[in-house]
């Protein structure tokens, strides 16, 4: 026994190391991406960058900005209360043994693993080819509804599910509905953890290429109306990489969409904390 | 007088329930509708491509050539295998072993700062990693190992880091989902620390880390803005890790812009295959999952 306490255990120590240099190289990876485009980028981060219009000269990034929010709040608003009210009719209400559920799940699955490039398409064939709109920005948001639909499902159920069953039973012994129970007791105690939902689909949002430049479209100004197309800070930098003449700018832009991804995550934390402590 | 307006009340209370759950349960078949949507679009257009080219010829040609109506993706499967599979290499091992670290090794203070960090590794665009790649990786590969850098290695590495999130967070969270007694357990018969975890917790993670890998893949396959900045696009078949490859999200991004006629439609088909293999991935998914419960 004595011998057995004395002997060192290299296995543990091999998998303790293990497991630190892993961590370490995470970080590091990501501390150097970020560390490296803000060097890079911030440089060129003048004020003729956000001129109100595009040009060729100032390479503005404005309109990009303003699409972007565009999209992204239509997006919100048509997905959100669709993937709210889905996962609550999976969590609250639906028979767990049921086909039709069945279905649902794996229809839910296959939509969170199509990528985004065969939604663009499909974005492209539906919208454009088949109901005729030009590449503008409602084809384009209505098609990253649809993508970051099952993102929003899959929070929120897991954020229901989390709220204990005794919440439930205590709200139905004092007389409440089912409906009054989902909406003030289960949603209340599930809010952080749908807004990380949202707040995770917000930086898809903002994230994608693909999915938008055959739906929303390479213009960039900011349109007229919603049928007309406008590029997003992504597609934007992706356009002035294709150009290839506007490597700086490229910088510039890596920042600003990594500014907004560093914001969106600031925010989801301490809009989970303050929920919590509230 | 009372006693009817009590039942009215409670017929509409009855009426609310009801209609709310009918909203909830439409709301929920939205997915099923845009499923069957996206399945009949890609299927009907990339059908009509499978009639003109041969859906042999198309699936097995080593031929890309559009201006001779020439239709082989081949090399562009080969490519998406590849590239996805370095993916795997680079990603899992560092994904996998940096969840154990979060969720049994991490002290509380510091997972405050590492945890956020992870979930903005999540939260870059593809499109700035794509850009990473090509002002880093890419050279640093043209540069040490030799090649235009624009290489089966780049896409791979870049897309390891890319999936790690993924592997991390899912991993994470099963690990942390197995019983507390597993750990206890194996604690109490005198093992260390680390190999209670790696011997006792980690096995009873595997389902929640097989879901994290396969999602990984999943995430790889369908990956089409960062590859395509950094993996060269030539349609050959690639003979070292040196080499460029065009995956089959690459093939249609590149493409798509400018196509027409039957080449549009031969694009749309390579969708088709595209999302015939998540459709495998996601199956082989559900059914390990069931298979792991029972």
């Amino acid at each position: 026994m004595k011998k057995a306490k004395h002997r060192f255990d290299y296995v543990s120590l091999f998998l303790k190391i293990l497991v630190n240099i892993s961590v370490l190289i995470t970080v590091l990876i990501l501390s150097f991406i970020i560390i490296y485009i803000f060097v890079k980028g911030i440089p060129y981060i003048k004020p003729s960058l956000f001129a109100l219009e595009y040009n060729t000269d100032n390479v503005s990034l404005f309109p990009a900005m303003v699409n972007t929010f565009t999209i992204t709040i239509m997006s919100l608003l048509i997905a959100a209360p669709l993937g709210i009210a889905s996962a609550i009719y999976l969590v609250e209400y639906a028979n767990k043994n049921s086909k039709i559920v069945d279905v649902i799940r794996i229809t839910t699955e296959t939509l969170a693993g199509i990528p985004s490039i065969v939604y663009g398409l499909f974005g492209y064939l539906f919208f454009l080819v088949y109901i005729g709109w030009e590449f503008s920005i409602i084809a384009g948001a209505l098609t990253l509804s649809i993508m970051i639909l099952p993102l929003l499902i899959r929070t929120t159920e897991e954020a229901l599910l989390s709220v204990p069953d005794e919440y439930r039973q205590g709200s139905y012994g004092l007389g409440a509905g089912k409906l009054r129970t989902v909406f003030k007791i289960v949603l209340p105690s599930a809010i952080s953890g749908i807004l990380a939902g949202i707040i995770l689909s917000i930086g898809r949002i903002v994230g994608e290429t693909a999915a938008l430049i055959f739906t929303a479209g390479t213009v960039a100004q900011i349109p007229d109306s919603i049928f007309s197309s406008g590029r997003t800070l992504a597609v934007h930098m992706y356009a002035l990489n294709n150009e290839g003449l506007y490597i700086n700018e490229s910088y510039a832009t890596a920042v600003v969409l990594l500014i907004v991804v560093i914001l969106i995550n600031a925010l989801s934390t301490l809009i989970a904390k303050k929920l919590k402590k509230g | 007088m009372k006693n009817s307006n009590k039942t009215k009340t409670k017929i509409k209370l009855f009426n609310k329930e009801k209609v709310m759950q009918w909203v909830f349960l439409l709301a929920a078949c939205t997915s099923i509708l845009a499923v069957l949507l996206i399945c009949y679009f890609l299927f009907s257009n990339g059908y009509q491509a499978f009639k003109e080219i041969g859906l042999w010829n198309f699936l097995t040609g080593t031929v890309w050539r559009p201006n001779n109506d020439i239709y082989g993706i081949f090399p562009m499967i080969i490519g998406s295998l590849y590239v996805t599979a370095g993916a795997i290499l680079f990603g899992v091992p560092l994904g996998i072993f940096t969840a154990v670290y979060m969720a049994k090794f991490c002290p509380k203070k510091l997972y405050k700062i590492i945890k956020p960090a992870i979930d903005l590794l999540a939260g870059i665009p593809s499109i700035v990693y794509g850009f990473f790649g090509l002002v880093i990786i890419v050279p640093f590969i043209r540069n040490t190992l030799g090649g235009n850098g624009n290489s089966i290695l780049a896409a791979s590495i870049l897309l390891g880091i890319m999936i790690l999130p993924t592997i991390i967070g899912i991993s994470e969270s099963a690990i942390r989902a197995v019983d507390q007694s597993y750990y206890d357990g194996a604690l109490a018969l005198g093992a260390s620390h680390e190999r209670s975890v790696f011997f006792s917790v980690l096995p009873a993670a595997k389902s929640g880390i097989l879901a994290s890998v396969i999602l990984g893949i999943g995430r790889a396959v369908g990956e089409t803005m960062a590859v395509v900045m950094v993996a060269g696009n030539q349609t050959v078949i690639p003979n070292s890790v040196l080499d460029g490859v065009r995956t089959l999200t690459a093939n249609i991004v590149m493409e798509m812009g400018y196509a027409a006629d039957l080449h549009r439609l031969a694009l749309i088909a390579t969708a088709v295959v595209l999302f015939v293999f998540i459709l495998i991935i996601n199956l082989s998914f559900s059914i390990l999952k069931r298979r792991i419960k029972t």
